[in-house]
């Protein structure tokens, strides 16, 4: 029970890490970024190649995928969503976006890094194991780094100007903007965090996990299955959401194992009731 | 009255026509052979991608060197080979179209699907129009009369997993087993063919439930309670190349010391990338792959793929295969070009020199224990044991 607990755990902590930057962007914006797994599947690749391929520290190269995404969200951002957001009074219009841009991202990346899975060397070597748990260190520090990032994150938002800005425009835009907060230029700061998170925790995860040019898609559809869960907008939410998720797959993939692979299933059964009681999810509020 | 501007006008427009003349001619002259084309309906985008992408770039990167040689001589005509492909995603209903297309084109040889719902999904198509396929699939049903116009591509895992087993059970010692499949169908009716076969030869099954999802990142939680059961061998069923690596490190680093196998071809490079050393010993079927079976002609072909297309695919030796079964079998009988009816009379007593194997090994058409017709391609059964960095031979085995 023990191994079971710390797996779902440490799986927590790198979901809630995938849903951060995508409720960020949804309670800013009110955008469903259908190209967060892509973005998360770029940040990787970028480690794969400074690390994997160039050699460089690891450090490094997680820094260079979160700038990567960065600039990249920060682009998108002020020439995608920007525009169609003002051009468009249909909120289908930024979802189409969205959804353009990961199919656009999933060929991108396909043409450049190709067919194959990728890994890059181990971090850290050696096994932790006691106590009846047996977990890598290398997932140990990578789920310790999460877990800072989140509360850096989480005091960035309360604590700083600019976290402050995002979250009053998170709760009433045009509020915020009568108080004189500058809109678009923290809209897209917001957007840029979103996406760095994205890239950070694929180029974090590349050590473990690898990457390869297909699974933009299926990362994607796991972030809003926990901002679902948690709330979307919401920072709480999101972190809420992943813990859960990751130990509901974790509890699920041993207790019902026997018959076969329903641990979905009962997931995706009990978000269904779950979401007809509380269909904002647990935290269903903007920031704030 | 002509003026300088006209005149400049006229003299540019003379130019631009000299030269589109004696491009058009230059053109011709390379177009003096008539063209072949050869279709391909798989999988090359999402997380399966390089099923078909070594697929693909196999065929291209043959065409395109017997195209630089001058083409193929097919009885009395010399043809340049023309690759059609269609990405059906992985979705049946789009290898569907795929197929409808290649028909359009008046393609009568496609490769692929990859996956058993695309091929059995593009069956009445292909049936409909006179379409001879090579899917990588493995329900017998499609190789089976009355079906016949689909021709396995590979060696299947009810024919490789006996062979690995006996092996593994006799050299290894093994006695307990257990399988892992991605919940999908192909994997999942592998799986059942590896239990069906691991119980027959007396082996004892310790898990034959435990499935994933195949965008699983992480396969620490669902190893754990099969890494408890200490089974001497785990069965990767129909796992995908860019799982396998994730894994074995998973079942390692959680501390399983025993075997590890799949019947299906992976990437070295992948291996070690993913998963390093403790990729050791793993287990798989490949084609004419390791250094102590390959021809010059293999060690070319996979130099070749290598400078198209910057890296090159292990899965390619098995799927350098379909398009030089195709074409030689057209040689044999070129009236096949136009129908597949004398391809599939050709297919029953074809043979030809194998250019990929060192030695006298032969290009036939196989499977008649399995399906009870020659609907198999008889590509060499190389079990691989993977070992820093590449494959060895374990041993070679053949499908009759």
């Amino acid at each position: 029970m023990e191994q079971v607990i710390a797996n779902g755990l440490y799986l927590g902590t790198q979901y809630a890490l995938i849903a951060l930057g995508l409720t960020l962007i949804f309670g800013l914006m009110n955008v469903l970024n259908f190209a967060h797994g892509q973005m998360y599947v770029l940040g990787g690749f970028v480690t794969y190649t400074i690390y994997g391929q160039l050699g460089l520290p690891f450090p490094v190269a997680v820094l260079a995928s979160g700038i990567t995404l960065a600039v990249i969200g920060g682009l998108m951002e002020r020439y995608l969503f920007r525009t169609v957001i003002r051009r468009s009074h249909r909120e289908e219009s930024t979802m189409l976006l969205a959804a353009a841009t990961a199919f656009f991202f999933d060929a991108v990346i396909l043409l450049i890094f190709g067919e194959k899975q990728r890994g890059v060397p181990k971090i850290v070597k050696g096994v932790f194991n006691h106590f009846g748990v047996i977990l890598p260190y290398d997932r140990i520090v990578v789920a310790v780094i999460a877990g800072l990032m989140i509360l850096a994150f989480i005091l960035f938002m309360k604590y700083t100007r600019t976290g402050r800005a995002m979250r009053a425009l998170a709760q009433d835009r045009v509020a915020a903007q009568l108080m004189g907060i500058k809109v678009d230029r923290y809209t897209m700061i917001g957007f840029a965090l979103g996406a760095m998170l994205a890239g950070v925790v694929g180029g974090l995860l590349v050590s473990i996990t690898g990457v390869n040019s297909g699974i933009g898609g299926p990362i994607s559809v796991k972030a809003f299955l926990m901002i679902m869960i948690g709330g979307a907008g919401v920072a709480g939410g999101a972190i809420a959401g992943g813990f859960i998720l990751g130990m509901m797959e974790s509890v699920g993939l041993t207790v019902l194992r026997e018959y076969g692979d329903v641990t979905y299933l009962v997931i995706f059964g009990a978000l269904m009731v779950f979401l007809a009681i509380r269909p904002n999810g647990l935290m269903g509020k903007p920031w704030g | 009255m002509i003026n300088r501007r006209f005149a400049l006008k006229s003299a540019m427009l003379g130019t631009i026509s000299a030269m589109a003349l004696v491009m058009g001619s230059s053109f011709s002259a390379y177009a003096a052979n008539d063209k072949l084309k050869i279709g391909f309906v798989g999988v090359t985008s999402g997380p399966a991608a390089a099923w078909g992408t070594s697929n693909v770039r196999s065929m291209q990167t043959l065409a395109a060197w017997w195209n630089e040689k001058g083409g193929v001589k097919i009885g009395d005509k010399t043809y340049d080979i023309e690759i059609v492909t269609f990405d059906d995603q992985k979705d049946p209903k789009r290898a569907v179209e795929g197929m409808e297309k290649m028909a359009q084109e008046g393609i009568h040889y496609v490769v692929g699907p990859n996956v058993d719902d695309g091929a059995a999904a593009v069956r009445p198509v292909a049936e409909k129009n006179n379409i001879i396929y090579f899917p990588y699939a493995f329900p017998k049903e499609l190789y089976t009369a009355p079906a016949s116009n689909a021709v396995l591509g590979m060696i299947a895992n009810y024919q490789s997993g006996p062979a690995i087993y006996k092996y593994l059970m006799e050299n290894k010692g093994v006695k307990k087993v257990a399988f892992l499949a991605a919940n999908e169908s192909d994997p999942l009716s592998q799986r059942d063919g590896g239990v069906a076969a691991a119980k027959a030869l007396g082996l004892e099954v310790v898990a034959q439930n435990d499935t994933y999802q195949n965008d699983t990142r992480d396969f620490t939680p669902v190893l754990t309670p099969i890494v408890a059961l200490s089974p001497d061998l785990l069965v990767l069923s129909g796992v995908a190349p860019a799982n396998a690596p994730l894994i074995i490190r998973a079942a390692r680093e959680l501390g399983y010391e025993g075997l590890i196998s799949t019947e299906t071809a992976q990437d070295a490079k992948v291996l070690e990338e993913g998963a390093g050393e403790l990729a050791n010993g793993f287990i798989s079927v490949g084609g004419a792959s390791t250094p102590e079976i390959a021809s010059d002609t293999m060690k070319e072909f996979v130099d070749r793929y290598t400078k198209m297309f910057g890296e090159y695919n292990d899965e390619s030796n098995t799927k350098v295969y379909a398009l030089q079964y195709i074409i030689d079998t057209l040689k044999a009988n070129p009236a096949a070009i136009e129908s597949v009816d004398e391809y599939k009379k050709t297919m029953d007593s074809f043979s030809a020199a194998n250019p990929y194997l060192k030695g006298d090994a032969k290009l036939s058409y196989v499977g008649t224990t399995s399906f009870g017709q020659k609907r198999q391609l008889a590509v060499p059964m190389v079990v691989n044991e993977y070992k820093d960095g590449a494959f060895q031979t374990l041993f070679v085995g053949t499908v009759d």
